[in-house]
């Protein structure tokens, strides 16, 4: 086994160091009742190049956004991941460390995550973000957790224009929290700041989304006014990538903003491994959940960092934790990092701009209605067919395109609707032969 | 070092992009970004050179040997980073249609199969991102089953060992089940007379690894098994640790009904300086109706999604999860095969001895064969030289070495948790080994070299202290605080760091 440095020499000095006379022998503990007997059942060990070849096969087997031309978004988007971020996620150094805690030993990991939340800080308008959830589903149900507790109230408000595995996963972790959760329908693709002051009485807090799962613009500020009105916690729900172009939710008062960080930095992959993005207002911050980092000196003076307010998380606070979480997403948080540097706050406007624009030119050059007219947009748009989406999906990757996600599978009455996403990758020739596919197969 | 935004110059860019020439449509005007985000401005050379810059200030298992107990810090086959990248994985997006997904779904349905077996259980769900949410998904699960059989408010009590890792009492507190905490008796295992006397009609269940953080294997596990059966309680468990007996003694048959399993320790994903990680869990059958949707199914020779399942406690993360963990695990657990034993019989010699080596210089508290990993205590250096688990830790950098785990678990004083893994050859162990000797006379001889060390490392001992108390959180651009300006006493909190 390539894996393995052992020989046969090695392994008789070894035991013999050790006072026993075969490897069996270290197992005696384990009571005969409980040892399993023969081989496990897996299949015969790959070669390398078997196991290549092996693996090839299987993602062959897969139609990706370089076979096809694909408009799937709905949370997950195709935008440009720069070779930079490959290169440094390559770095061994930061690629087979574990969560740094010996500070000494890991500088690196812990200034690049200091300089993430400072990114994430920026970009929301906050003061302190934690060093990443899971993915922007159980971001939500943290903050659901952050708000319960700065709060002391027991029901959380969800915009159904929330992102509907965010709320499904928020209402899974609801019933362990003790929380009630209630959903504010839309109107017209959007939530009415009106509808959500009234649900907001006695809720510890309310998510929006924000562009929400429509790729309309919520009217933030208001949502985020009507929350307060209540005693609630505003939370908003953004899209990283939006940000160059969207005002920062903590500049219209919010009191935490959360995401999906995969527009910035990660592939598709599936669905991961992605990162959430958590950050708050400073009076939040001994709440939060996760690894925080922070800045501090050494014997000498010298500037340096650590993990931070430890007294929140589990391993010191245990059963009083903010949270269980320890094993994050480190890793893609750093894939974000470097992807907004090389954007910079010019290239990331730039992004925001383009998918606008080419989001306007889709609509045009679509020409099919609109599920929700008049309606300004970012990225993402709802067109409605003439016949069921799903149909109309299938025949259009007949023709090599993937159109869009059926949003009908999440929202009743919407099966005719379709959920275009165009990203900077996307070119206007790319849209036109959407178009062109789109009318072939009458949609 | 200086931050990227010290070395940012306005007007500085790395990033070039497509530009359409469309016409430019603008955000409404009460909606638009008023200010933009001070995102860092460098050229690409310097921006590679910051990363990697900040790389060679960190260590990882590709630069050596790093021992951390209950990490299961081995090597990570470079392999599977370039089958990650194969675009049939990396750009594939997770509301494709399952026709045009297929190898995807093989892929995660063989995954699962083979967690099954290792398991020695029924049926697997990948979709918790980590070990922790495999744990609260895991007590989601006890709670629907519960409620589906009518006991739902009865059982409302979570049992836990006191050596546990800190994620057990945290995950029961987030599922809303109260906590009971049951001693160790004087050979590592749970003590069995305090179980008898906590467990009841009130409690739902156990969380147990095994073996134990100590490293220890519970002897007494088929009589705790039956105390939890017998009160109609279920067993999870805890995965942390499974790296010592994959093929040797599974979980299933030892009596537990939920397992989670940490794919960035047994199977090897790199752990990416915190995470990603994975904690897919597999269950007895009765407890399969219960999973989180959607399910990954074969029907046939084709695969699917399956959201039908009326009894499943939802979903815990978005889609079926972190897929390109599962990519390299998968890659990782089939360039074994069967002989996947192997793995753990390497890594159990390799931690004995390690022990046999190391036990006549430090203080060994439960005197047994280890399984992966094992617990010496700095107490008696403590005790005659006045120097700490945290000492013996930051001298051990300065020999090129990242130091094991300590302060956990709590029931040993001074604790030192050394996990070797089984990648490591044995000329490593041996040098390593020769470090701890050294370690251990400079304590007796040159204490002030522990007390002043890492002298080797990028930063000296750094002050946690202070740095909780001041919380600079993020860079502060022009108002950015000067922390030097206070040097005191530098402070570090002697408690858990690791695992």
């Amino acid at each position: 086994m390539a894996q393995l440095s052992t020989t046969d020499a090695d392994r008789e000095e070894m035991l013999a160091a050790i006072g026993v006379s075969s490897v069996e022998e270290l197992f005696r503990d384990i009571p005969a009742g409980v040892r399993f007997q023969g081989e496990l059942d897996l299949e015969p060990a790959l070669s390398e190049p078997e196991l290549v070849r092996h693996l090839e096969e299987l993602a062959a087997r897969n139609v990706d956004t370089t076979k096809e031309l694909s408009f799937l978004g709905a949370g997950i988007y195709d935008h440009y991941v720069p070779a930079i971020v490959d290169a440094v996620l390559q770095r061994g150094e930061f690629l087979t460390a574990y969560t740094p805690y010996q500070p000494e030993m890991s500088q690196g990991v812990l200034q690049a995550i200091f300089e993430y939340q400072t990114a994430i800080c920026e970009l929301t308008g906050m003061d302190v973000s934690n060093a990443s959830g899971y993915d922007g589903t159980t971001v939500a149900a943290d903050a659901c957790l952050v708000a319960k507790h700065a709060t002391g109230r027991a029901k959380v408000v969800l915009a159904e224009t929330l992102n509907p595995q965010v709320r499904q996963v928020v209402k899974t972790y609801a019933v362990g929290f003790g929380l009630e959760v209630v959903e504010v329908p839309h109107e017209g693709g959007l939530t009415d700041p009106a509808a959500v002051r009234e649900a907001a009485e006695d809720a510890a807090a309310v998510i929006f989304q924000q562009p929400n799962v429509f790729g309309i613009l919520e009217n933030a500020p208001e949502l985020t006014a009507a929350a307060k009105g209540a005693g609630a916690l505003a939370i908003a729900h953004v899209d990283p990538v939006s940000l160059g172009v969207l005002e920062a939710p903590g500049n219209y008062g919010a009191d935490l903003a959360i995401g999906e960080g995969q527009s910035a930095g990660n592939y598709q992959s599936y669905a991961g491994p992605h990162y959430g993005f958590l950050a708050s207002k400073a009076e939040y911050t001994r709440r939060l959940p996760g690894r925080i980092i922070g800045e501090t000196i050494d014997l000498n003076g010298d500037r340096g960092y650590v993990l931070t307010l430890q007294t929140r998380e589990q391993h010191i606070r245990r059963e009083k934790a903010t949270s269980n979480i320890t094993t994050n997403q480190t890793l893609l948080a750093l894939a974000g990092l470097v992807h907004l540097s090389w954007l910079g706050p010019q290239g990331l406007r730039e992004v925001g701009e383009t998918c606008l624009s080419l989001g306007a030119y889709a609509k045009d050059q679509l020409g099919l209605p609109l599920a929700f007219p008049d309606r300004p947009t970012f990225k993402e748009f709802a067109v409605r067919l003439k016949r069921p989406a799903r149909d109309v999906i299938r025949d259009a990757r007949a023709h090599g395109v993937h159109p869009g996600y059926a949003i009908g599978s999440d929202y009743e009455g919407m099966d005719d609707v379709l959920l275009v996403a165009v990203t900077e990758k996307r070119s206007p020739a790319d849209i036109d032969r959407l178009a062109h596919v789109l009318h072939e197969v009458r949609a | 070092m200086e931050l990227l935004y010290e070395k940012s110059k306005a007007g500085r860019r790395a990033a070039t992009l497509p530009n359409y020439d469309l016409p430019a449509v603008e955000a409404p005007e009460d909606l638009r970004r008023a200010k933009p985000p001070r995102l860092p401005e460098l050229a690409e050379p310097e921006l590679v050179r910051h990363f990697t810059e900040l790389s060679t200030r960190n260590f990882g298992i590709d630069t050596g040997f790093y021992p951390l107990g209950s990490c299961t810090m081995k090597h990570n086959p470079r392999v599977n980073e370039r089958i990650v990248m194969l675009p049939g994985f990396k750009d594939l997006h997770p509301h494709q249609e399952a026709e045009g997904a297929q190898g995807a779904l093989e892929l995660m349905w063989r995954l699962q199969e083979i967690l099954e077996e290792v398991a020695g259980l029924d049926a697997c769900s990948l979709q918790p991102a980590a070990g922790s949410q495999g744990e609260l998904t895991g007590l989601m699960l006890m709670r629907a089953y519960f409620e589906d059989i009518g006991q739902g408010d009865q059982r409302d009590t979570i049992i836990t060992a006191d050596t546990a890792h800190g994620t057990n009492p945290a995950s029961v507190t987030m599922a809303g089940y109260k906590l009971e905490k049951v001693a160790t008796d004087a050979r590592g295992n749970l003590d069995v007379d305090d179980l008898r006397a906590k467990v009841n009609g009130r409690t739902a269940g156990l969380m147990l690894t095994n073996p134990s953080t100590l490293g220890l294997f519970d002897e007494n596990i088929e009589e705790v098994a039956k105390i939890f059966h017998d009160a109609g309680s279920l067993l999870y468990y805890d995965g942390a640790n499974l790296n010592a007996v994959c093929g040797i003694s599974r979980p299933g048959d030892m009596g537990f009904d939920i397992v989670h399993i940490n794919l960035h320790k047994t199977f090897s994903q790199p752990h990416g300086g915190g995470g990603p990680g994975g904690g897919p869990i597999v269950v007895r059958k009765k407890l399969e109706p219960f999973l989180p949707v959607p399910a990954v199914v074969k029907d046939g020779d084709a695969f699917r999604l399956d959201h039908d399942r009326p009894k499943s406690i939802g979903k815990v993360r978005g889609f079926t999860g972190p897929f390109g963990v599962f990519v390299r695990s998968y890659a990782y657990i089939r360039a074994y095969g069967p002989s996947l034993r192997e793995m753990s019989e390497t890594a159990v010699l390799n931690a004995n001895y390690l022990l046999a080596k190391l036990r006549d210089a430090y203080d060994l508290p439960y005197d047994r064969l280890a399984m992966h990993e094992f617990v010496l205590s700095a107490r008696t250096l403590k005790r005659e030289h006045g120097i700490t688990a945290l000492d013996v830790a930051k001298r051990l950098m300065d020999y090129g070495y990242h130091p094991p785990t300590i302060y956990f678990p709590l029931v040993v004083p001074e604790a030192l948790m050394i996990e070797p893994t089984e990648t490591e050859p044995k000329e490593r162990l041996d040098a390593f080994v020769e470090a701890m000797l050294a370690i251990a006379g400079e304590a007796a001889e040159t204490p002030e070299l522990l007390k002043e060390a890492p002298t080797s490392r990028p930063v000296r001992r750094l002050d946690e202290v202070k740095a909780a108390k001041r919380a600079v959180v993020k860079y502060g651009f022009e108002e950015h605080p000067d922390l030097s300006a206070d040097v005191g006493d530098v402070r570090q909190l002697e408690a858990q760091k690791g695992a």
